[in-house]
């Protein structure tokens, strides 16, 4: 039995594995574990439930708010729905972007995963590529899904319409703000190689550091604080920039760049670390 | 072919292989042996392209592991019991293993079968047993039907039903032609498996030899003689090219020599022996003796002297 020879497909002999299969391959370990499932499902719940839950919240208490705040809502809106949700929900994706990278350490699977497939460049860009792509997805429906779910909350007190100035970019914006924190995640997973340090890690970045960097005096801590990844990268949702100093696709921009430093030290110390 | 070339490995102060040099040949069962610590894994680990040596090479067919095309039809390795993803079941941490490869899924049943683990296919995999989990390792490493496989202690964890099937299963890979690189910290195991061995210790080359000529060096029969004319036996041996080591209550140990020719020795020079005993070396002490300085973690106690240590020193270890 073992000495049956086993078809080749066509394009075995590129010298390396052949990059669609590290895409199939990279898929079929995504789709068979379970935190995947558990994670998109966290994910979802949390964006849904409370972006529903919150904006509910304040238009059952909208005749108790100060005259300032409902002026400050029917201002603006948007980013109170998109951030509503965001804030939990950020979290299952970083969970799931550190455990794609870290759980290959942990479990010891990193040994069969480059013994397959050696040349270690592709088998990262391959999983970044594969993890990415459903994460862009699920975050623009749930974002599009949100939006749409707190506006008719909301549509007693206040009218936002997606036609709106930067509406639609702030809506899209916050699916694309997914993905990248996704990758921003996996990128730290695959640096520190430990899923509980990695997670910790993330989320320190994520919620912790902006409200330190916030105690900074002045304008130090001000333009510190714009600069950070999330914070940054949370511009694309604002209608009006929060603080002068980054545009909407600038903020994206810095966190963009951030999360490629990120990727492009894992994968430096992926090629250069014994596995 | 699995060629090694002064390859060095060195982890900060700690060198865990020194400058090691050896060829793996096609078509026969090469043993790996050392004690534990003597860099076996570490070796296996720098061929397989895991970790980047310090220095020197090790090519499979001539290339490094990172320049094969499609390296699971090349080489099949076993590294660890479980290099495996808990969570998911045997199928599938099988499946995105063909995917690289462009193995046909029809494989994968095949291989299960073949291990004998088709039963327990989608469960998953952190209910295994060590024994399920070698299985497992070793299904993989034949996924690709490769002609070179690498097993790192593959007998450990199996119950002697498995020791009997990885053997047979070792032994009928290498008839087929494949070259297969197995290590172990057993030489007895080793010595009923390989047909060749390479023997390290402290991550240096201690042997590379065939494994009959390997038993027949360092457990050769050694005879035990007493006498009370122990110099005129001694004179007699030496004339007869034995090498004759004395213990320390007098007795003598005689190598290379049987003990009917001693026995007949003693009568054509009229010495009177008190015992003339045949003591089987063992292959399992020959070896003991053969890395004990090079042997990192010792017991408490000293290792105990047996006559085989007399027959190490006599076969010009």
């Amino acid at each position: 039995m073992v000495t049956d020879a086993i078809p080749r497909t066509a394009g075995t002999n590129d010298g390396h594995a052949n990059f669609g299969r590290l895409l199939t391959a990279e898929w079929t370990k995504l789709r068979t574990v379970r935190s995947t499932a558990w994670s998109f499902a966290a994910l979802i719940i949390a964006v849904i439930g409370f972006t529903a839950l919150i904006i509910f919240l304040r238009v059952q208490s909208w005749s108790q708010m100060t005259t300032a705040d409902q002026a400050q809502t029917r201002l603006d809106p948007v980013p109170q729905i998109l951030g509503s949700g965001l804030l939990l929900g950020q979290l299952a994706v970083c969970v799931l972007g550190v455990l794609v990278a870290s759980s290959e350490y942990t479990t010891g699977m990193i040994r069969s995963t480059l013994l397959a497939a050696p040349h270690r460049l592709r088998m990262l860009a391959a999983k970044c590529i594969v993890f990415t792509i459903p994460v862009l997805i699920i975050g623009e429906v749930l974002s599009f899904a949100s939006y749409g779910i707190g506006k008719s909350i909301l549509a007693s007190k206040v009218h936002t319409s997606l036609s709106d100035p930067h509406v639609t970019r702030a809506v899209i914006g916050e699916g694309l703000y997914l993905g990248v924190l996704g990758l921003f995640a996996l990128a730290i997973g695959q640096l520190i190689r430990h899923t509980a340090g990695a997670i910790t890690t993330v989320i320190a970045l994520v919620l912790v550091i902006v409200p330190l960097a916030q105690l900074l005096p002045g304008n130090i801590g001000k333009h510190v604080s714009a600069y950070l990844p999330t914070n940054a990268g949370q511009q694309i949702m604002q209608i009006y920039p929060k603080d002068q100093i980054l545009s909407a696709w600038q903020g994206f921009g810095v966190f963009g760049l951030w999360t490629a430093v990120l990727l492009a030290i894992a994968a430096w110390l992926l090629v250069k670390r014994d596995a | 072919m699995i060629e090694v070339k002064d390859l060095v490995k060195r982890y900060g102060e700690t060198t865990a292989v020194d400058h090691l040099t050896f060829t793996v040949e096609p078509g026969r069962i090469t043993g790996f042996l050392g004690p534990n610590g003597a860099g076996k894994s570490t070796t296996m680990r720098l061929i397989l392209g895991l970790d980047r040596p310090t220095s020197g090479t090790a090519l499979i067919d001539g290339m490094p592991y990172r320049s094969l095309p499609d390296p699971l039809r090349y080489v099949g390795a076993l590294l660890e019991a479980k290099a495996v993803h808990p969570g998911r079941t045997a199928f599938n941490h099988l499946l995105y293993l063909a995917q690289t490869q462009g193995v046909p899924k029809s494989r994968i049943n095949e291989v299960l079968d073949l291990v004998g683990l088709s039963a327990v296919a989608k469960k998953r995999t952190k209910g295994f047993s060590l024994g399920m989990g070698q299985r497992l390792g070793i299904a993989a490493a034949l996924l690709g039907n490769p002609r070179l496989l690498i097993l790192d202690e593959p007998v450990n964890g199996l119950d002697p039903e498995g020791i009997v099937w990885i053997r047979n299963l070792m032994k009928q890979l290498a008839a087929e032609g494949r070259t297969v690189f197995v290590s172990s910290h057993l030489m007895n195991e080793m010595a009923v498996t390989a047909d060749h061995v390479v023997v390290i210790g402290r991550g240096r080359l201690i042997a590379d030899t065939a494994m009959d000529e390997f038993i027949a060096r360092y457990a050769e029969n050694v005879v035990l003689v007493r006498t009370p004319q122990t110099e005129k036996l001694r004179e007699a041996l030496n004339g007869l090219g034995a090498t004759v080591t004395s213990q320390q209550d007098g007795a003598l140990l005689v190598n290379k020599t049987e003990a009917a020719a001693i026995g007949e020795l003693a009568a054509a020079n009229g010495v009177v022996l008190h015992e003339l005993s045949p003591q089987r070396g063992s292959l399992e002490e020959a070896f003991m003796e053969l890395t004990r300085e090079d042997v990192q973690f010792h017991g408490p106690a000293g290792i105990p002297t047996g006559p085989a240590s007399g027959a190490a020193q006599g076969g010009g270890a």
